[in-house]
């Protein structure tokens, strides 16, 4: 490739090949995007995680480039979403063009006051790159490269990982085992566990070139494109001037042909004229699939991003819903490994990431039945619609090039405590328990974001002078503690306080003075009331940990 | 929940059905078919309410063999 050399990590000799180790508290299999982020989660928490990967290097290929604003949020909190967002391309906006006529436009962003956009593009070696010198700046982070996992022994207290080093095997026990080893994950396969689910019968070839082009950051998707009849087509901007192109090939294409230069030349130059000056820097072929496992959690074996459940890529709920699902665990597993919660609540991470998982197979079957029609009836529903898309508001609704990556909203977890106070807003939008929490701009002595405020552990937001110095000391003080970050107002000892500077943290959470909202330390809503009462958040904080 | 109408509703019925028929009058069989996805897709928008149109549905399916060949619904 011309705008990237893949780094090769150091191997290190580990310690285990002359004698036993101690046991590990967690071993991560896998540093993609998932096992990174997983790692520098834990890391932060000052759990010691030891993460195994087979190759010495980040991905190879641009792979997964759409990266959404809830994942680039999670980033922001362990410490390596500005560098995603300072190298990648962001965008709101995409197309979809039916022939060469433009039929739809969407905006997935179309309000101001948030941090991040809906979607940064970059090449996942970058991605990784980034996470990988994040997790390097965090201490007990302990990045073991040329490290094949080759069996997995799970015991009632433990789990014994055998990995294969260039100097030999040795066995590393541990006490929890974080699985992000990818769609085709060893070590599901090791424990005999299935991903179950449908392949879809198409084949897309992906093509990415080096282009200088002034063609605007948008996602441009053609149905039935004048440069690729009858199939479908997609470009999108990546980092250094590397663009993303997707074609549909059909389910007879030949996926070794496809990928000759002189097979997908002339694809291009038909897309792109024959005067365009590019390069292609790296093209793959592949299927899609939408499957996930009956479980993700198996005693001390849990399974995380695309080792527990597959999407086909068009609404990019890959690797972002892998990085939700280390935001959702590693809280959780932080409070059981210190005593603090019941074992129960790693089943909670079961429970709420298959939920999303689902949510995101059905978006995202639906988008490829849409893009991929099975029979020649859902192909005339199909063309019905694009057809009608072109002259109708109501048709452009119908269209589905992917329904791009958005957070599940927990609303049926049992962590959360339903809303007591009849008052609030539920419609869109609102931040009803089980929600991820809205962004808005504050000023603060931590940053310019309501979102830097929150997470990490469970925070109590308050608006005006809702929780006194009390309040905020016994807080403080428990077990599992809580801060409080207070929304305008006097300030009361001990909380932190900001200023809604733009009316807009009252406005997305429906606020009044006096009320309070009770954040999971990965952001989500897990109650909420019009008052303070100490009894009452405690008693929210206990459900949310399964300590009730 | 309201009920779909499938009492006489249309004020002159010979002239809806020959109006439908003269619709597709000259288009070839794949024509015809995406004429009426068309008209399918824009009488349920008209209609808009969820359980009229599964109603609708669930009536146009009834009586079909399920057993034809294809996909499953």
């Amino acid at each position: 490739m011309k705008t990237y050399t893949n780094p090769v990590y150091p191997y290190r000799r580990p310690e285990e090949l002359d004698s036993p180790g101690p046991k590990r508290p967690v071993v991560i299999i896998g540093a993609g995007p998932v096992g990174l982020a997983a790692a520098i989660d834990f890391g932060q928490r000052g759990i010691p995680v030891v993460v195994l990967d087979e190759d010495r290097t980040v991905s190879v290929g641009s792979r997964a480039i759409c990266y959404a604003k809830r994942a680039l949020e999670i980033l922001d909190r362990l410490g390596c979403g500005q560098r995603v967002v300072d190298k990648g391309i962001g965008w709101n906006v995409g197309k979809v063009f039916l022939r060469d006529e433009l039929v739809y436009r969407f905006d997935l962003l179309p309000e101001p006051g948030h941090r991040r956009p809906a979607f940064v593009n970059l090449q996942q070696y970058w991605f990784e790159e980034f996470l990988v010198e994040r997790a390097n700046e965090v201490n007990g982070i302990d990045l073991r490269w040329a490290s094949k996992v080759v069996g997995v022994t799970p015991h009632p207290d433990g789990v014994d990982v055998r990995v294969a080093t260039p100097d030999g095997e040795y066995t590393l026990a541990c006490d929890w085992l974080v699985v992000c080893d990818g769609s085709r994950s060893p070590v599901r396969q090791m424990l005999g566990l299935e991903a179950e689910g449908q392949v879809f019968r198409d084949r897309f070839l992906i093509a990415d070139i080096h282009m200088k082009s002034d063609f605007p950051t948008e996602r441009w998707f053609w149905f039935d494109p004048p440069f690729h009849r009858n199939q479908s087509a997609l470009l999108h901007r990546q980092a250094d001037d590397v663009w993303r192109i997707d074609f549909q090939l059909g389910w007879d294409a030949d996926p070794e042909e496809e990928k000759k230069p002189e097979r997908i030349m002339p694809r291009l130059r038909a897309m792109l004229g024959d005067t365009a000056d590019f390069e292609i820097e790296w093209a793959s072929v592949y299927t899609f699939q939408c499957r996930r496992m009956q479980r993700f959690r198996h005693g001390r074996v849990i399974f995380a991003g695309d080792a527990a459940h597959v999407v086909s890529p068009f609404g990019a709920r890959g690797a972002n819903s892998g990085i939700q699902d280390t935001d959702n665990l590693a809280w959780k597993l932080e409070l059981v490994m210190s005593g603090r919660a019941p074992d129960r609540l790693l089943d909670t991470y079961d429970v709420e990431r298959t939920y999303a998982a689902d949510e995101n197979i059905l978006n995202s079957t639906r988008s490829t039945d849409f893009i991929t029609p099975k029979s020649g009836v859902s192909r005339t529903f199909r063309n019905a619609v694009l057809s009608l898309a072109k002259k109708y508001a109501f048709a452009r609704r119908l269209v589905n090039s992917g329904r791009l990556s958005v957070p599940a909203i927990l609303s049926d977890s049992p962590l959360n405590t339903p809303d007591r106070d009849p008052d609030f807003a539920r419609g869109p939008g609102a931040m009803i328990p089980g929600s991820p929490a809205a962004d808005a701009p504050v000023v603060g002595p931590a940053g310019d974001w309501l979102l830097d405020y929150l997470g990490g552990s469970f925070t109590l937001l308050g608006f005006g002078e809702a929780v006194g110095p009390f309040g905020v000391a016994s807080l403080a003080r428990d077990r599992i503690p809580c801060k409080v970050v207070q929304v305008d107002g006097k300030p009361a000892a001990g909380a932190t306080t900001i200023d809604d500077t733009q009316g807009l943290a009252v406005q997305r959470y429906d606020a009044w003075p006096g009320t309070v909202y009770l954040f999971r330390p990965d952001q989500h809503v897990c109650a909420r009331w019009r008052e303070f009462d100490l009894p009452s958040v405690r008693a929210a904080i206990a459900r949310a940990t399964g300590n009730v | 929940m309201a009920a779909l109408n499938t009492e006489p509703n249309l004020s002159s019925p010979d002239d809806f059905y020959e109006r439908l028929i003269a619709t597709h009058r000259g288009l070839s069989d794949e024509d015809s078919a995406l004429v009426n996805a068309k008209l399918v897709l824009l009488l349920a928008n008209h209609i808009g309410d969820a359980g009229i149109l599964a109603q609708a549905m669930a009536a146009a399916r009834d009586g079909v063999a399920t057993e034809s060949r294809g996909e499953s619904p």
